[in-house]
């Protein structure tokens, strides 16, 4: 048995959004990078599987020369292997392209019985790469899990649905996707980070896969990023005072949402 | 004629009001641009609720009725798609961006080939290529996508679009049994205990946060809430606390969400949460802390104690309700 994580570094979501020069990305100036904090929750259960059952888990991310500090931080918290394929500045944004890409590397580096991703990348926000490996690998996918259970050759898992929760089962190899709930995700240990340091990460280009990223990134696009805004400022807002006298400040407020915004 | 699809959404037989908000979407474009508008429809003894799509706009509709197909199925349910859109050769593909909505659409589009712009808000069709607007980084940003040279599949997010009637009925067309297995299963759904409106889905939402004090006080949010037909939300902070499941939290690591109405209880707005519900359309903030940042993107608020504004409030917007 053996499973792979796909990990996308991204922006931590503390961080304020500026839009760069040129007008279709982020200045990434001041932006701190971290594992997508749904990977995180993929690599838990990718270790916790290991734990039970001796599967080694190997990371995959498809990024430029930073990811790599990514890389690190999930061997530090007990990844086995790393798997890195450079490039991604053109693709950014591009479900598709980038599950090509995540897609072949598995093909290079598998098989895996299992694969784990988190539901989304935070950033892109697309919520697509994982149904998509899924597809162009042949295998059956559950996204958005938030208990899982695996046995011998088969798992179980609960998916959140508005209102409530399917329980899907499938046969392995299959493809799961991590929501928040999943599980609590362990911080690396010193010794981790120590061993982390040690472990040679093999590295890729998308043409050693057999992909032309130019293609990928140019007349091959399918989801293509125009142009970047950020949402207009709100200002004057009616704030009122209701530290004297908190019943008139909401029977006023009941007011102002009956007759101005038409809101209740 | 060139055509958008829409994949019209069931549960239990019943159609989702997020796959009408898709369709008026659909039919408003294509009105514009001189298209048609078709729509698939997969379930079990849902053949009747085919028809009834023709008041949205679908002029033409295929339908999968079969046994299997009653339950979800990214493999199944994407055989069906791909059946009807070797049909009609759309030059769009559009679904509601709901749970069932994101896991489809990854599926079918690898499927196709085609690109995915995903949990769209606003969409118009420049010079015959359809242009989405799409909140990134939860909303901190807002990024204008076209799917490049094939067609694009799209999901929408629930609550932006008005749906619509008007239009007359709809040509119905039966589709062959879907080929291929469905190797992941849904064995059974379990409902959320109390039957509780999902934030994803809700017009009006009333969160929670830290200034509730403790889980227990959820049921005066809860009961705000009930009066309004809102969902409960929560923020990170009580959520992470145990307070709440998951399922109700708001904001980048939640739910992203665009209600008619947001009341904020207790929550000051760290910027993960205010990524998720910014856009909404009234905001209402209820803290004690006057430098709040939710007070920032408020349109109305109170600085004041929830415990002592909370309960008036609700008598109020009863009374109001009880005159109406």
């Amino acid at each position: 048995m053996k499973s792979c994580v796909l990990m996308a570094y991204v922006p931590d979501t503390a961080s304020v959004i500026k839009v760069a020069a040129a007008a279709n990305r982020i200045n990434e100036a001041d932006i701190k990078w971290i594992v997508s904090p749904y990977d995180e929750y993929a690599l838990e259960e990718a270790i916790r599987f290991k734990e039970a059952k001796g599967a080694p888990v190997t990371v995959l991310t498809y990024g430029p020369e930073r990811a790599q500090q990514g890389l690190r931080e999930c061997l530090a918290r007990g990844a086995d292997a790393a798997v890195h394929v450079k490039g991604g500045e053109g693709t950014f944004g591009d479900a598709l392209a980038i599950a090509k890409v995540l897609a072949a590397a598995v093909r290079k580096t598998g098989p895996y019985d299992l694969i784990f991703a988190g539901i989304k990348g935070v950033g892109s926000d697309n919520a697509l790469v994982g149904a998509m490996v899924a597809e162009l690998l042949d295998m059956p996918h559950v996204t958005g899990v938030v208990k899982l259970e695996i046995g011998d050759g088969s798992l179980t898992a609960h998916r959140e649905i508005e209102g409530g929760t399917e329980v899907v089962t499938a046969p392995l190899p299959c493809v799961v996707t991590a929501q928040k709930g999943l599980n609590e995700p362990r911080y690396p240990s010193l010794k981790g980070i120590m061993a982390a340091k040690k472990v040679a990460i093999q590295a890729f280009a998308p043409a050693d896969l057999g992909l032309d990223e130019g293609v990928l990134a140019g007349t091959g696009a399918t989801c293509r990023w125009k142009a970047l805004a950020l949402p207009p400022a709100k200002s004057g807002g009616v704030i009122l005072k209701g530290e004297e006298d908190p019943a008139a400040a909401a029977r006023e407020l009941a007011r102002l949402l009956r007759e101005q915004a038409k809101a209740i | 004629m060139a055509c958008i699809l829409v994949f019209v959404e069931q549960r239990n037989g019943n159609i989702r009001k997020a796959s009408l908000e898709a369709l008026s979407e659909a039919k408003r474009l294509a009105s514009g641009a001189g298209w048609s508008v078709c729509a698939v429809l997969a379930g079990h003894s849902v053949a009747a609720k085919a028809a009834e799509l023709g008041a949205y706009g679908a002029s033409k509709v295929y339908v999968a009725d079969e046994e299997r197909l009653a339950r979800y199925s990214s493999e199944a349910y994407a055989a069906v798609v791909r059946e009807a859109a070797a049909k009609c050769a759309p030059s769009a593909l559009f679904m509601a961006g709901t749970a069932l909505g994101h896991d489809l659409s990854g599926r079918v589009a690898a499927r196709l080939g085609w690109g995915c712009l995903a949990d769209v808000t606003k969409l118009a069709v420049e010079g015959g290529t359809l242009v989405a607007t799409r909140p990134v980084y939860s909303g901190k940003a807002l990024a204008t996508v076209d799917g490049g040279a094939t067609p694009a599949v799209v999901t929408l997010r629930p609550n932006v679009f008005p749906a619509a009637t008007g239009g007359t009925a709809a040509e119905v067309e039966t589709l062959p049994p879907a080929p291929g297995d469905i190797r992941a299963v849904v064995k059974e759904i379990l409902a959320k205990e109390g039957g509780e409106l999902d934030v994803a889905e809700a017009d009006v939402i009333v969160s929670g946060g830290r200034g509730i004090k403790g889980p227990e006080n959820f049921a005066l949010i809860r009961e705000l809430a009930g009066l309004l037909g809102a969902a409960v939300g929560a923020s990170r902070a009580v959520v992470d606390a145990g307070w709440i499941d998951h399922a109700n939290q708001v904001g980048q690591t939640g739910k992203v969400v665009s209600p008619s109405l947001y009341i904020a209880c207790g929550i000051s707005g760290a910027i993960q949460h205010l990524a998720g519900m910014s856009s909404s359309k009234i905001i209402v903030a209820i803290n004690k802390d006057p430098d709040a940042p939710i007070f920032k993107v408020a349109d109305y608020g109170i600085v004041g104690d929830l415990f002592q504004v909370v309960p008036p409030l609700i008598a109020e917007i009863r009374k109001l309700k009880a005159e109406a």
